[in-house]
Order: C-alpha cells, then sequence, then structure tokens
C-alpha cells in the first residue's frame, strides 16, 4: 500500500469516503435530509451535490419511512444506496423498511436479491436537546438479524468502515456521534476498508480490559492513561462494529486480564454492555477474577436540563471509578 | 362575521404576549443562559392566537418544535415555560423537557414534541377519546409544512375522515422547513388541497389576519362540536427568525436560506401591527389603551424570566424520577 497520510477530521473522513465510493462506483448515491446544505450533516456531504449532481446526491422532505425505503429499494435493484438520517432519532419512522424489509430480504427469498444499502444514523447528544433528539439507538438494530452494524471512534476508522459498509453485500447501520466531528486522526489519502466485524486494541495492559464503543473509547483511554498513574495498567479495546462482534479480541483480551469493563453510551438493560458481558462469561468465566461492570447510561430518557445532563452522561470519572471498583473486588 | 371588542381586545392580548415572549428568549439564548434549541414564532402568532381563541378550555390542542405561541394562546403559564426553557424545576415539563417539551393538561395542552409529524396521531387519538366519550371536545394538531411529507399525516387524515372525528389539522404554512424552501419539498404549495381527497373539509387561510384565522377556526370547532368533524386547515404565514434560535438564516449569512427581500416583505405584513391599525381605526382600541396593554405583557414577560431565573435546577437524585408514574 502506497499510502500517503495526512490529518483529516472526522467528519470530513466520511465526506472523503463518499466522494472516493461515488467516483469509484457509479451505482453508489447518497439520500437523506439536508445532504445540500453545508451545515445540517457536519461537512459530511461537503462538495458533493457539486461533484455529482442532484440525481445522486439528492436531498428529501420530511419521509423518513419512505425515503429508507426508497434506499432499500433501490439497492435491491442493482445500486449502492446510502441513506442518512441527521439524527437516528428520525430513523425510528424507518423501522419497518430497516428490519422487516432490509434486515429479512435476503433470507426470506432464499438468498436470490441482496440489500446492499448504508443505513447512516448520526447521534447528536447533549446541549439540552432532550429525550427525542438524543438518543443512541444502535443495540436496537444490533439486535436484528440481517444487520450489520458499525461504529467507529476515530478518522481513520471512520473512512475504512463507511468505504466497507458501502462495499458491504448486506445492510449495515452507519452509527456514528456528532461530537466526533471534530476530532483529527492520521487518514490515508488513498481508498481503503477497515473490515467490518473486527475490533482493535488500542492501548495494550495487564490488568483490566476495557472495552468501549464510539466517542467513549476516547474516554477509555483517557481513564487509562489516569489509571496507569496510579498503577493499574487497563488495556483499551475499541470494538469498531457491533455485529458482527469480534468475540475472539475481546475474549482472548479478558483471558489475558481477568477482567473487564464495559463502556457503551447506549442504556443499560438489555443494551450492548449486557450482551458483551454475557459474552465473556459464557467464553471466558474460568479465566475472570472479578465480574464484568457495565459504565452505560442509566435506563432514564433523556432529560433537558443541563443540571441533569451532567449527572446522566458518562465518561471518563465513571469509567475510572468503575475500574477501580472491578479491581478490588 | 362581527368580532365584538372584548373579543379583539383579547386577540390582540394573545398574540402579543408570544411575540414579547418570544423576543425576549433572543438576549439570554446569545448570552448561552438559556441552552436548548428553541424555534421562536415571532410571525406566526396569529394562528396561535385566532385558533386557540376559538376553543373552550375543555379542548385540546397538541403541538411541535416550533410551539409557545400555541401553549401560551391555549392558556399555558408563561412562567412556567419560561422557566422550562431554562431548564428549571419550575418549568411546565420539570426543566425535563426545555422549549419542544410543553405541556400544561389543566387548560388542555396535552403536549408537543419535535420529531416531525409525531404528535398527529396523538391528536387523532384526544379527539378519538372525546368521540367515545362523547365529551364535545374539539382537538387541534398544530404541525407545519415539512409534516406533510410524513406518511403519519395521511394516515390520520384519512382516518379522521372517516369515522367523523372532531379534529382540526392546522397546517402553519411558513414556506420553509429547516433549510429547504417548500419548492424544493412539494410540488404544489397548496397545501390544504392534500385533505380533499381523504374526504375532509379544507380550506386555506391568511395566517397573518387574526380575524380571518379566528373566523374560520370558529366555524371547524362549531363542526366538530356537531359530528360534522374533521377539517383541515392551512394557515398561510411565515416566521420572521430563522429555523431554530434568532439566526434569522438570511442569504448571504452561514446558514444561507431566505432571501433578504423575501423577509422585508413579509416584515411589512406583521400580523400584529395589521391588527393595531383596525384596532385604531375601527376605534375599538385608543393608542393609550395599546400602550397599556404593551406595558403589562412587558412587565409578565419581565417577571416570568425572574421567575425562572430565580428558581432551582432539578436536582442530580432525581435522575430517575418520572421515568415511570407509581
Ligand atoms: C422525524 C423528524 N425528521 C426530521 C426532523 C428535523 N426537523 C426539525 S423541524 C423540521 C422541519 C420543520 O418544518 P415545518 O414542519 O414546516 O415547521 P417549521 O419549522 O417551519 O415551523 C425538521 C425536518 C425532526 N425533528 N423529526
Ligand atoms: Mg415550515
Amino acid at each position: 500500500m502506497s499510502s500517503k497520510t495526512r490529518k483529516l477530521a472526522y467528519s470530513l473522513a466520511i465526506n472523503e469516503a463518499l466522494h472516493q465510493t461515488m467516483t469509484a462506483d457509479s451505482s453508489v448515491f447518497l439520500i437523506g435530509q439536508g445532504v445540500k446544505s453545508p451545515w445540517y450533516v457536519g461537512n459530511t456531504a461537503l462538495g458533493l451535490l457539486d461533484k455529482f449532481g442532484p440525481s445522486r446526491v439528492i436531498d428529501t422532505p420530511v419521509s423518513e419511512n419512505a425515503m429508507t425505503g426508497a434506499a432499500v429499494g433501490a439497492s435491491i435493484a442493482g445500486m449502492r444506496a446510502v441513506v442518512v438520517h441527521p439524527r437516528i432519532d428520525f430513523m425510528l419512522y424507518a423501522f419497518d423498511p430497516i428490519i422487516n424489509e432490509a434486515a429479512n430480504w435476503y433470507y426470506m427469498n432464499g438468498g436470490r436479491a441482496s440489500v446492499p444499502v448504508v443505513i447512516w444514523g448520526i447521534i447528536n447528544r447533549k446541549g439540552e436537546q432532550a429525550a427525542q433528539h438524543s438518543q443512541a439507538l444502535q443495540v436496537m438494530f444490533a439486535h436484528v438479524p440481517g444487520l450489520k452494524v458499525v461504529v467507529p471512534s476515530t478518522p481513520y476508522d471512520a473512512k475504512g468502515l463507511m468505504v466497507a459498509s458501502i462495499r458491504d453485500n448486506n445492510p449495515v447501520l452507519f452509527v456514528d456521534d456528532r461530537c466526533l466531528y471534530g476530532i483529527e486522526g492520521d487518514v490515508p489519502e488513498e481508498l481503503y476498508e477497515v473490515p467490518i466485524g473486527k475490533g482493535i486494541i488500542r492501548r495494550n495492559g495487564s490488568d483490566v480490559t476495557i472495552v468501549a464503543t464510539s466517542y467513549l473509547v476516547h474516554e477509555a483511554l483517557r481513564s487509562a492513561d489516569k489509571l496507569q498513574q496510579e498503577g493499574i495498567s487497563a488495556e483499551v479495546i475499541d470494538l469498531r462494529s457491533l455485529k458482527p462482534l469480534d468475540e475472539t479480541l475481546l475474549c482472548d483480551s479478558v483471558a489475558r486480564t481477568g477482567r473487564l469493563v464495559i463502556a457503551d453510551g447506549g442504556w443499560k438493560t438489555y443494551g450492548v454492555a449486557a450482551e458483551l458481558s454475557a459474552l465473556v462469561h459464557e467464553k471466558v468465566f474460568s479465566s475472570m477474577k472479578a465480574p464484568a461492570a457495565r459504565v452505560t447510561l442509566p435506563d432514564v430518557p433523556a432529560p433537558a436540563s443541563s443540571a441533569l445532563e451532567q449527572a446522566y452522561y458518562i465518561g471518563e470519572q465513571d469509567i475510572t471509578r468503575s475500574v477501580k471498583r472491578v479491581m478490588s473486588s | 362575521m362581527a368580532v365584538n371588542n372584548a373579543k379583539l381586545r383579547e386577540l390582540y392580548h394573545s398574540m402579543l404576549r408570544i411575540r414579547c415572549c418570544e423576543e425576549s428568549f433572543i438576549e439570554p439564548i446569545l448570552s448561552k443562559e438559556v441552552r436548548c434549541p428553541v424555534h421562536l414564532c415571532t410571525g406566526q402568532e396569529a394562528v396561535a392566537a385566532g385558533i386557540c381563541g376559538a376553543l373552550e378550555k375543555k379542548d385540546y390542542i397538541f403541538g411541535n418544535h416550533r410551539s409557545h405561541g400555541h401553549y401560551l394562546a391555549k392558556g399555558g403559564g408563561m412562567k412556567e415555560m419560561v422557566a422550562e426553557v431554562y431548564g428549571k424545576e419550575t418549568g411546565c415539563s420539570r426543566g425535563r423537557g426545555g422549549s419542544m417539551h410543553l405541556i400544561d393538561p389543566q387548560v388542555g395542552m396535552l403536549g408537543s414534541a419535535p420529531i416531525v409529524g409525531g404528535t398527529i396521531s396523538l391528536a387523532l387519538g384526544a379527539a378519538m377519546a372525546s368521540s367515545i366519550r362523547k365529551d364535545k371536545r374539539v382537538t387541534v394538531s398544530f404541525f407545519g409544512d415539512g409534516a406533510t411529507g410524513e406518511g403519519v399525516l395521511c394516515e390520520s387524515l384519512n382516518f379522521a375522515a372517516l369515522k367523523n372525528l372532531p379534529i382540526i389539522f392546522a397546517c402553519e404554512n411558513n414556506f420553509y422547513s429547516t433549510h429547504l424552501p417548500i419548492s424544493e419539498i412539494r410540488v404544489s404549495n397548496r397545501i390544504f388541497e392534500i385533505g380533499k381527497p381523504f374526504g375532509e373539509q379544507s380550506f386555506r387561510v391568511d395566517g397573518n389576519d387574526v380575524l380571518q384565522v379566528f373566523d374560520r377556526a370558529k366555524k371547524a370547532v362549531d363542526l366538530c362540536r356537531r359530528g360534522k368533524g374533521p377539517v383541515f386547515l392551512e394557515f398561510v404565514t411565515y416566521r420572521m427568525h430563522g429555523h431554530v434560535g434568532p439566526d434569522d438564516n438570511i442569504q448571504g449569512c452561514h446558514t444561507d436560506i431566505r432571501p433578504k427581500k423575501e423577509i422585508e416583505r413579509w416584515r411589512k405584513k406583521d400580523p400584529i401591527v395589521k391588527l393595531e391599525r383596525l384596532l385604531l381605526r375601527k376605534k375599538a382600541m385608543s393608542r393609550d389603551a395599546l400602550a397599556e396593554i404593551r406595558s403589562m405583557v412587558e412587565q409578565e414577560v419581565r417577571e416570568a424570566h425572574e421567575f425562572a431565573r430565580t428558581s432551582p435546577f432539578p436536582k442530580k437524585e432525581d435522575l430517575h424520577r418520572y421515568v415511570f408514574k407509581d
């Protein structure tokens, strides 16, 4: 690989993935609210309309159900649609085309027609936006057979996973968090894929494994730095994909460290953390020195008032506290 | 329809309360004392005031993301609304909802929510409740031109007509849906026509003329009360500010959406100025009387902010409250 690399913001890494895949493959198109606006979906759609025109960069009325269904249908008919929802909350209108149709289509038609669609939902939390404008709903989709779900945390992965999602022959949910859009990281100029279903060790450690998703990976790394100063060596795993799940990476790590703290920005009950916890207890129970701990949102809708938001959202300190508890149990 | 002077004053008062309250948020938004997203309805006051002026207290309304006006016109407390926008425990939703979740069940304001089209079917359900109970209530569903893109509107229009439900579908057509002008989301901007094929009585009304709004709303309410609903009303109007906050979305600025000339054209059609002229012409109110109402309203707005500022924030220990009712 002759890879020239430079710093790029997360949102621009996604933008580059779209530019390059749309250039390379004329069956790729983007549809969703705000794709013609310079501010609606961050910078992710920058320059696409100018380059590819309104037949492949389609801003839409407020019609999530039909627009998502149309993306699914176009993909059944040979295109590779990317349908974007500027907030994942709005995507709930599209449960039917995503779950009943896209997820099941290949199976219930005996493999006769696949659905290479990307359904892209942006999480946009905080700012006193309250319950309908802050939700992290990715695990609901990860529950459904037939759907893949990716949750990139870095600009490198945002680009590589967007490319992989577009090229995948199945419906993939690409779920990113708006708070990541400004972070910068190394991104190769060339077109590359990050494999769906593969996690990555972001930091090696020996006492405890912290597995995190999306923005919490950064919080986990900060926590691990602090813990190091107190003599606790934490390994940090970035899951990158919720489904398929990189079971081997996680289980091998926990087999080595014997302890697990799971940090996920969804709700606690029946969530990502619950699934990962069940997994390690099934697979590597004998090497565990303590029960796995979950750092998640409480089972409460997102409050408006910033006074409550402070208590609601989780970060570095919650992870650190949880690690210490696990270390001393 | 003849509207007596007392009603004219009431409509004027109602609109002015909305206007002054809306404009009072600009400063605290800019200073970040108000942090939640606020969708101002300046310019659209006549729709809320005219419709709610035709309703009784027992009637129901549901709103959307831009519902300060709906809430106030229906009789919701200004103090509680302002405190909600500040995220305070004394707010109408106890600081859990913010500007986009206003509610006051005691005066028939059953809630507002920003999912576009999300409350239309809820309003349908409230009308259904009334028809089951035969309690002669009327429900109004407020939504914007943007909501005409959602399938749930068509589903609700059909069912309401099929069952003659006592509901008024009130579409505020301000010609914009976030960043898109109406020409980019619909072939026709004659929104009222979408009600017709479903069997709705459908009308287009000048939403900047509170008397026309009131008149048409009154007729619609009467029909619904007599079991002859539903009615679909389109109100042609304009929001003087941009989609969210005090940014006016003028072409050339960061958000770059609306032609300056267009905004100026609509400024001349200000619904409050229009009513003031009429009141003076008809000698329904003197200049002094108008000024008196204004200073009363300004006082109320000042007190509401004072109340909000001095109110406590919700307590962290109460984070888990209100998830379930016991
Ligand atoms: C289901 C859903 N999709 C998208 C949005 C984002 N959004 C917020 S308001 C709005 C459009 C509002 O336009 P309109 O209904 O005309 O009301 P207005 O803002 O003009 O009062 C959109 C698309 C949303 N809140 N909910
Ligand atoms: Mg509108």
